[in-house]
């Protein structure tokens, strides 16, 4: 009498294309969704918050986001300066804008992401210096309620 | 002479290293997503000095004038429409709305009113917050079905009060 089967010594391979696809469609979902303008935003910058605020719908053909700590120190491009010293900045800027077409100054847009506790005089102060450089346009930022 | 056919071999390829790297790139972009939240604009012009010299002869707009007022920690105390209408209340900002909303009402456009332009007149220690809440007040109103009505379009702030 035989009392064991002979066990298989084949090798199972399962069927990995559903997975693969699978994890395909999950990288191009990230990849869609990474954020590569990561270095206009400073995260320690709290907005405020309004259901009133618009989304922009056309992004402007040159823009300039400062971001404004409650210290009113300005973090442009990941570098931190004091609103003073943002005169040299902002001429290069109009500047570069110039150089892409953009000749009145009038229409580059300045977005101002303040702090909500910062005091509006510094917000304002800001804004007075953009105009030291022929900068009209302000947007000021903040956090969409919807 | 005989040719002998050789059977078709299945070619196998090992998709170990493909997997693992698929796997590290998904762990990458995993890490580093953050979810940002819905951010929106309030529009400002703020013409330069010399160009508002220029418009003088020009008809001017009607205007709104809304002075915020600080209390202690910046903190909004009170706000003071056309220097006649102090609202204080903590339904100052929601008050300041129905104002604006009466005085588009009274010009005979209460809709979309593209002339009339608020100046706020704000204390330079006023909290940001509260500046941008006053500028929504003015600037529309949410319905209870999630739709805004437009109030005014043109905001401007007053030179810096120290």
């Amino acid at each position: 009498m035989r009392l064991f089967k002979k066990k298989s010594t084949e090798i199972l391979e399962g069927d990995l294309t559903p997975m693969i696809d699978m994890t395909f469609q999950l990288i191009a979902f990230f990849m869609l969704l990474i954020n590569f303008s990561e270095v206009d935003r400073a995260d320690e910058i709290l907005l405020p918050s309004s259901v009133l605020a618009v989304p922009p719908e056309v992004r402007p053909d040159y823009q300039i986001i400062l971001n404004l700590e409650p210290n009113g120190v300005v973090v442009f491009e990941g570098q931190k300066n004091g609103i003073d010293l943002l005169n040299p900045l902002l001429s290069r800027q109009v500047d570069a804008a110039a150089r892409e077409g953009i000749r009145d100054p009038g229409d580059i847009a300045v977005i101002i992401r303040s702090h909500e506790d910062t005091p509006t005089g510094v917000v304002q102060e800001l804004m007075a210096k953009c105009q030291e450089s022929e900068l009209q346009s302000f947007s000021l930022r903040v956090k969409n309620q919807k | 002479m005989k040719m002998s056919i050789s059977e078709p071999e299945e070619i196998k390829i090992n998709m170990t290293a493909m997997i693992d790297i698929v796997f590290q790139l998904l762990v990458f972009f995993i890490m580093t997503f953050k979810v940002v939240a819905m951010e929106g604009d309030f529009n400002i012009k703020m013409p330069l000095a010399s160009e508002s010299a220029d418009s003088l002869d020009e008809e001017l707009p009607d205007l709104i004038t809304v002075r915020l007022e600080a209390g202690e920690n910046g903190n909004i105390s009170s706000i003071i429409v056309d220097d006649s209408e102090t609202l204080r209340e903590a339904t100052m900002f929601p008050d300041l709305t129905n104002i604006v909303e009466e005085r588009l009402a009274a010009e005979g456009n209460p809709e979309q009113n593209s002339e009339t332009e608020v100046e706020f007149d704000i204390d330079y220690n006023l909290k940001y917050s509260y500046t941008v809440k006053a500028i929504g007040a003015v600037s529309g109103r949410a319905l209870p079905d999630g739709k805004v009505k437009p109030l005014i379009k043109k905001v401007k702030f007053k030179d810096v009060a120290n």
